[in-house]
């Protein structure tokens, strides 16, 4: 911003000489960490955590020593769950803090607000939450699960393992459970499930008055089927799902409800007593047992000054791609955004669950996906784990237009939304 | 452990129940050697091996096995670190004490870090339910064999054939009987018994008539052939028509329970914007502070006084009137006071103030959700005919009403409710008549402030407790006052009950989310219709 740069020059102007030299010092000597998390209005819920877990982040690297030589600076603007503001402090961050990497955003709306500010002012965002694929930009590093890194695997283990051939796909509506759902149904009914067994259901945000739904719900489910429940109810509305699911006395004996938004901290909110069984697909759960594991929650607990305090999914995705950026930055000796976006990928760093994540050719990283049981407590039993890594896939082969795009940001090709059908780069999402 | 001789009978007899249906030859006596090291070796293996042993144990028909298998799927089973042995860990109150799964000996206390425990899944938890259910039947304790034959219904397990026979030719409740004739049914339709038996056993499901019975007969009728999978099929319609009118009920009830949560949420507002005409879009934040005082008496209560739990909610009535009547008064004096007259004003002024009022929240308790616990009275469900109905509502329907009434009784039968009354419809006039009307401003807007303190306790039960709360109530509150008809009680009753029960009928058919666009098109043709509402207040005091 050319408007905001001149303003700055002239402030500089008036300050006296010497104290203007030493600010020209100091500013060479760090590097500037944006951190686009919302502190107020609804996503602050979620969203206050993972600015937290950036600040204790950048701490720790500066006790390291820094990066390149340089202590680490972390700005924090406060975007308040407001999608057009998004787009502005990305800008502001960009352009008048000149940060080397912006760490943010969680809910789709504002990551799509945000991309065309990235990609003019060609800089790096870090987005660390599952989301419904069907993307993949140059200069987005996505840290989160794909569907298919969450989705899939979730509905696989009910159907091996639990038996379940009757699904209920209930979702809030947006975009993230309206694709999930889509990929999901077309999958479901590609492996031979037929159509009547398929209940779909969405809900305002915020919805809660789940009377009706789970009265519905448990009708389909006595149907003398095997039935379970695909949730993609999102934030504060699954409080009074599980809440009505618990007073109408569902059991996850009898429905099992999979969750892709609940994990640890939505849990805080719940006596999870009866809820006990139900389940949550995530990458990494607090309960995992692993020694880096172990050592981020002492860490995390530490820095917030709380033992209670509960590490979750969108944190560790946080951990991972703030290592791979420092590995890329290292690795390329600069922090030049197009140096880092061609060091990085093939970059992997340790998860928190015992193995290594490794950024792919196509923005997205490889993660182990991990099935958890509710527990009294509030914590989540791990009861199945894929065997490997997954790798993130950003178009789904589950839907018909998506299906012969492929992205690879390597050179020659450097493409998002690269079509093998045609051979051309170009389709969906340009 | 001393085995009794009726006690060895049934083991005698699950023992031979168990070759029979297994085809297996007679395994060794099931004495308590066995037994523990079956729960032994629980402690290895992976989910399927534990069910297999699950399954074993119960087949032995030993009562002795179900402390632990309780435990295990309790999650209290566990494994002692040091020695590797399978306890079962009982925690009273801090203290955590270790005691033997099978002879229920104590071993002395233990650290929680010293045990590891057994994990279960959901297939093991139902094998667990079946496991507990047969094992359980022939228990002296009536409401253990009720709970025993329910869970053996639901598993639909025909090894626990035998165990039912018995426990029903010695059952001598009546319900008990009933039920656990209906999970014999339900088993032997999963049996290869002759098509008599199977016919008879279809009849005594139909009887059962609700949404179990009618999963039961689908699996049937899915499964079988002939004559049996007709009369399923009959059954499963009679069901299916019986169920769709009690449906109907079903819909109003959920109706009235919604209309109740309106009504709660709009009741305070019926007062500052419907009887002084303030828009206050702060209204939602009194609801929320409300909550967080539930909140905060609830913290209190855990780890000061936790006998108290179940009068968590009473204790929290007052004290949430009087904080969120407080913050109102304070409201009123700083800031409405001087905007009285200018509406948009006072509109951008409430605004900005709820901002303030979340973020004031949001920086004291923390952005995330904080617990509000039920007290064991508003907890579960309770079934009337078809209905499933759940105290929680029943209970907020309850207090609804009662805060209703009493509001009506201070506005209609009190001191303050003339002066509040005659303040509102000639100011001047009451201000001769000697009334201190500045006073009476802030009093009614206190009171207004402090309703909505309450309903935030009753919807601390229900919604989550996060600076967010007030907000998802605000839209909904002023619809139904406008809707009702401003400035008359009544009508906010009548509006929210209306609304509530319009939506409920809507959301079958159109969801949740099409529902709740066309409540909103239907209230924004109604006021066009009927701008004042559905109960206009007349005369002068509406003129002016």
């Amino acid at each position: 911003m050319k408007t905001h740069f001149q303003n700055r020059l002239a402030a500089a102007a008036i300050a006296a000489g010497t104290l203007l030299g030493a600010q020209a010092v100091s500013a060479q000597e760090t590097i500037k960490v944006g951190i686009l998390h919302s502190l107020s209005g609804t996503m602050a819920i979620s969203e206050t955590t993972l600015k937290d877990v950036m600040l204790m982040l950048i701490e720790q690297q500066n006790a390291k020593g820094g990066l390149l030589g340089k202590k680490l600076e972390a700005v924090v603007v406060d975007p308040a769950s407001n999608w057009p503001l998004f787009a502005e402090k990305a800008r502001e961050l960009i352009a008048g803090e000149k940060v080397a990497a912006v760490f943010g955003c969680w809910t789709s709306v504002s990551r799509k607000s945000v991309l065309p500010v990235f990609e003019e002012l060609n800089s790096l965002l870090f987005y660390p939450v599952q989301y419904e694929g069907e993307e993949s930009q140059r200069n987005v590093f996505y840290t989160g699960a794909a569907p298919n890194q969450q989705a899939i695997p979730a509905v696989d283990y009910l159907r091996d393992v639990e038996g379940v051939t009757r699904w209920v796909l209930a979702g809030t509506d947006y975009v993230y459970p309206r694709t999930t759902n889509k990929i999901l149904e077309t999958y479901l009914k590609d492996s031979g499930v037929p159509a009547e067994d398929i209940m779909i259901n969405y809900t305002p945000f915020g919805h809660s008055d789940w009377q009706t739904i789970v009265a519905e719900i448990k009708k389909f489910g006595s149907a003398g089927k095997k039935t379970a429940v695909v949730s993609t109810i999102n934030g504060d509305a699954n409080v009074p799902f599980y809440k009505e699911l618990a007073n109408q006395g569902i059991k996850a004996e009898d429905i099992p409800v999979v969750a892709f938004s609940v994990g640890e901290e939505e849990l805080a909110g719940i006596d999870t007593g009866p809820l006990v069984g139900h389940l949550a697909a995530w990458n990494y759960f607090m309960s995992v047992e692993a020694p880096e594991n172990a050592e981020f929650i002492k860490a995390w607990q530490a820095f917030t000054k709380n033992d209670k305090r509960v590490s979750n999914d969108p944190m560790e995705a946080h951990y991972i791609g703030f290592n791979m950026w420092v590995k890329a930055v290292e690795k390329a000796g600069t922090i030049d955004p197009d140096a880092v976006i061609d060091a990085i990928v093939g970059v992997a760093v340790p998860n928190l669950t015992g193995g290594y994540s490794a950024m792919m050719p196509n923005h997205h990283i490889t993660k182990p996906v991990l099935i958890g049981e509710i527990q009294g407590n509030g914590q989540f039993d791990v009861v199945w784990k894929t065997s490997g890594l997954v790798v993130g896939d950003e178009w789904s082969d589950f839907l018909p237009d998506s299906k012969p795009l492929i992205a690879d940001w390597r050179k020659p090709m450097s493409c998002g939304n690269f079509n093998t059908v045609t051979g051309k780069c170009g389709g969906k999402g340009t | 452990m001393a085995t009794g001789p009726s006690l060895g009978t049934v083991l005698r007899r699950g023992l031979v129940a168990f070759a029979l249906l297994m085809g297996l030859a007679l395994p060794v006596a099931a004495d308590t050697d066995s037994l523990s090291a079956r729960i032994t070796a629980l402690a290895t293996g992976d989910f399927a091996t534990k069910e297999a042993i699950i399954v074993e144990l119960a087949a032995t028909g030993d009562a002795a096995a179900v402390p632990a298998l309780r435990a295990l799927g309790d999650g209290d089973l566990q494994i002692r670190k040091a020695d590797r042995k399978v306890i079962i860990a009982v925690r009273d109150g801090n203290r955590l004490t270790a005691v033997d799964p099978v002879t229920g000996a104590d071993l002395g206390a233990v650290e929680s870090g010293a045990l590891e425990r057994i994990r279960v899944n959901n297939n093991l938890r139902r094998a667990l339910r079946a496991a507990v259910g047969s094992l359980t039947l022939l228990s002296k304790d009536v409401t253990v064999r009720r709970l025993a034959a329910e869970s053996v219904f639901k598993s639909l397990d025909p090894t626990a054939l035998e165990t039912l026979d018995q426990a029903i030719q010695v059952e001598t409740d009546e319900r008990v009987r009933r039920l656990m004739v209906q999970a014999r049914a339900a088993a032997i339709l999963q049996t290869d018994r002759p098509e008599a038996e199977k016919l008879e056993a279809v009849a005594i499901i139909a009887d059962r008539g609700d949404q179990d019975a009618r999963g039961v007969l689908s699996a049937v009728a899915a499964s079988s052939e002939g004559e049996v999978k007709d009369k399923a099929l009959a059954s499963i319609a009679l069901i299916e028509q019986s169920l769709a009118m009690w449906e109907a009920g079903q819909n109003i009830w959920y109706g009235i329970s919604l209309g109740s949560v309106l009504l709660l949420a709009a009741i305070g507002l019926a007062i500052t914007f419907g009887v002084m005409g303030v828009i206050n879009m702060a209204h939602g934040e009194m609801v929320m502070i409300g909550a967080y005082v539930t909140f905060a008496v609830q913290e209190v209560i855990r780890t000061s006084a936790p006998w108290l739990f179940d009068a968590s909610l009473l204790i929290a009535l007052p004290l949430a009137f009087l904080t969120a009547g407080a913050v109102g008064v304070a409201i009123e004096r700083g800031i409405i006071r001087w905007l009285y007259g200018r509406p948009l004003e006072t509109l951008l002024a409430t605004w900005g103030l709820s901002l303030v009022l979340q973020q004031a929240v949001r920086s004291i308790f923390g952005p995330s959700n904080r617990e509000v616990g039920a007290p064991s009275w508003m907890s579960g469900a309770f079934e009337l005919g078809g209905l499933t109905l759940t105290y929680g509502r029943a209970w907020i329907i309850v207090f609804a009403i009662m805060v209703f009434a009493l509001l009506v009784v201070v506005l209609k039968r009190t001191a303050f409710g003339l002066q509040m009354r005659a303040v509102t419809q000639n100011r001047r006039m009451a201000s001769s008549m000697g009334i201190r009307t500045t006073w009476v401003d802030a009093m009614t807007f206190g009171l207004g402030s402090g309703i909505a303190g309450i309903a935030g306790v009753a919807l601390s039960q229900i919604d989550n407790v996060s600076p967010n709360l007030g907000q998802s109530y605000i839209i909904d509150s002023f619809m139904v006052v406008v809707f009702g008809g401003v400035g008359n009680l009544w009508g906010t009753l009548v509006g929210a009950l209306t609304l509530g029960v319009v939506n409920k009928f809507l959301e079958p058919y159109a969801g949740a989310v099409l529902g709740k666009i066309l409540v909103l098109v239907f209230i924004i043709l109604f006021i066009q219709k009927r701008p004042r509402g559905m109960f206009a207040l007349k005369g002068r005091a509406v003129e002016s």
